[in-house]
């Protein structure tokens, strides 16, 4: 089975949520307009709709899940949208008065939008530049979702970085990982590319070799402040191939057709997640640690 | 017998190569991103000293904005020498921007007359004061936007006037070590006259910047990286480097951490601007 996917490489202008939908609007007119046929799944970079670094106005800033996916299925409807399509956007949720950096995976475009998955980011970086913990709070589970398109799981960029992540999305069935980004570009040693997307590039194609899954990076481009998120949306192959990438600076929509069957084809040649899930049980007994209990997603299920 | 391959401790200079069109591409970008579009200004003005840094910043901002969007100021006091005079204006040929020179010596003097026995470093910071305010008028006349050209080593050792250099709202190299401010400025065709001339701030005869530090750029940038990465002054000391600089440079950091941040603010509620009321600066 094949599918079609667009990543938008977003440079959104700084809490200007409004302006930054109507140019989503643009984007999804450009996408009906064609010649190309739509695609099956829309990705957009983490915090896309707000700009990353918000500090205290990530209060101002937030959605509900169920309020943001309605937004975008109002901008979809309003750019001539008549048919579903699937979307994964990351930005500030208001889940009761806590607030995440979270992704939806949505459908919209039909009677009501539908919201498959929302992951709240695990790894809040809180050190140098970084001061996400200081607003929001962690995400406290990892899970998996059935799409159109199979077994697929969200990871907000410092999540990726964490190889336990994609190791446990691939175990518990994905064949997809969506990597909503927004990567402050640093380092200027590297030839012709960032330091950080350097180690982005590995990561990517670590995690999609190794376990077999497809890897679909959303980065967040434009600067905040003088930190420029440094784009560079990829995706990359169950071989773990780097199929097609952007640059760090440039706005524009990432088009790919990607076959399910790739990925039985990649674990058929490479059966890596296969050895691991046999050599799991013993690796346990070393590596099992109590999850914290009387957590938010204990309470509420999710 | 097998060969025998030895691996360094660590690369001292790792932190300090850069891929000079890449930082190029980046540093025009981020100038297009915060004038242009994040501003709505088409313009810069920066003051053009003859010195590499600011010709770096000419030449950075002639690329991002256009030569026609970018407004030169050279700002000499009498005993400014007449090297940094003609440099500056290499700048201005080079680049085909725009230039004005505006002599500061009246405004200096007539403050100095009433200044009660001014030293050197005094009459250095006033200058470099006065330069700041001629920068900031002249913006409001020009519609542009002021453009810093202090770089990183200079801010890390504090070898900067408080509330002069570092004021302009936008800088492209403030992240830049002089030697890596040397890498690009060769790559983006910055005239070798002005790239290879000792770094001074010409605010007396024959000061240098080197002399005023007491360690050349090149020892300081790679103490400096050490100092950021970290590492201890034994640490810094066992892959080279002489334990007196690394006492010099690392004094200076510790000395002028004030001198990196806004003015301290006494603290007496729950809302205080920048300790409880955090906004970024592009919001």
């Amino acid at each position: 089975m094949t599918f079609d996917v667009a990543i938008v490489q977003f440079k959104p202008r700084k809490g200007d949520v409004a302006a930054n939908f109507t140019t989503l609007r643009g984007v999804f007119a450009q996408l009906l307009a064609g010649p190309a046929a739509l695609p099956d799944l829309v990705v957009l970079p983490e915090a896309a709709m707000t700009g990353y670094f918000l500090e205290g106005a990530v209060y101002e800033l937030s959605f509900t899940a169920d309020a943001f996916a309605a937004k975008l299925d109002a901008e979809w409807r309003a750019a001539g949208g008549t048919s579903t399509i699937d979307i994964v956007c990351g930005f500030y949720e208001n889940n009761d008065g806590t607030y995440h950096n979270s992704a939806l995976y949505a459908t919209i475009g039909g009677a009501a939008p539908r919201i498959a998955h929302v992951h709240r980011k695990m790894f809040l970086p809180t050190y140098g530049v970084f001061d996400e913990e200081r607003f929001l709070s962690r995400g406290r589970a990892l899970d998996v979702f059935p799409t159109p398109f199979g077994v697929a799981a969200m990871l907000i960029c410092e999540d990726a970085w964490h190889a336990i992540m994609p190791m446990i999305a691939a175990l518990k069935g994905a064949r997809m990982i969506i990597i909503p980004s927004a990567s402050p570009g640093r380092g200027l040693a590297g030839d012709g590319m960032l330091e950080s997307v350097e180690r982005w590039r590995a990561t990517e194609t670590l995690m999609a070799s190794e376990h077999g899954v497809y890897v679909l990076y959303a980065g967040l481009t434009g600067f905040e402040g003088g930190k420029g998120m440094s784009g560079s949306s990829a995706i990359v192959s169950p071989r773990g191939v780097l199929l097609q990438s952007l640059d760090e600076l440039s706005v524009a929509i990432l088009r790919a057709r990607l076959d399910n069957a790739e990925v039985d084809l990649a674990r058929a040649t490479l059966p890596l997640l296969g050895d691991l899930s046999a050599v799991l049980p013993d690796l346990w007994y070393d590596m099992a640690l109590p999850r914290p209990r009387n957590s938010v997603a204990d309470v509420t299920g999710r | 017998m097998l060969p025998v391959v030895d691996a360094p401790l660590h690369r001292i200079d790792a932190a300090l190569k850069i891929d000079a069109a890449l930082t190029e591409r980046w540093l025009t970008a981020f100038l297009r991103d915060e004038l242009i579009e994040r501003r709505r200004i088409t313009k810069a003005v920066l003051g053009l000293s003859g010195g590499i840094d600011s010709a770096l910043v000419a030449f950075l901002c002639a690329r991002a904005l256009g030569p026609e969007n970018v407004h030169a100021i050279r700002m000499p006091y009498r005993t400014s020498s007449q090297d940094s005079l003609d440099d500056a204006q290499r700048i201005v040929d080079a680049l085909g921007i725009k230039c004005d020179t505006i002599e500061i010596t009246d405004a200096v003097d007539g403050y100095l007359r009433a200044a009660h026995e001014p030293d050197p470093r005094r009459r250095g910071n006033v200058m470099a004061r006065m330069r700041m305010l001629v920068l900031f008028d002249q913006s409001a006349r020009l519609g542009a936007l002021p453009i810093g050209t202090g770089n990183k080593t200079e801010r890390m050792m504090g070898y900067f006037t408080w509330h002069a250099d570092d004021t302009p709202p936008v800088n492209p190299i403030g992240d830049l070590f002089k030697t890596q401010v040397w890498a690009l400025s060769r790559h983006m065709g910055v005239p070798l006259e002005v790239i290879d001339k000792p770094p001074s701030a010409d605010l007396e005869a024959n000061q240098t910047d080197e002399g005023d530090m007491g360690v050349t750029y090149l020892t300081a940038d790679r103490i400096l990286s050490q100092i950021l990465a970290g590492y201890r002054d034994e640490q810094i000391a066992a892959v080279g480097f002489d334990l007196r600089e690394i006492e010099l440079v690392r004094r200076r950091v510790e000395s002028t951490h004030w001198k990196r941040h806004l003015p301290t603010t006494a603290l007496v509620s729950g809302t205080a601007i920048n300790e409880f009321y955090l906004r970024p600066v592009d919001y």
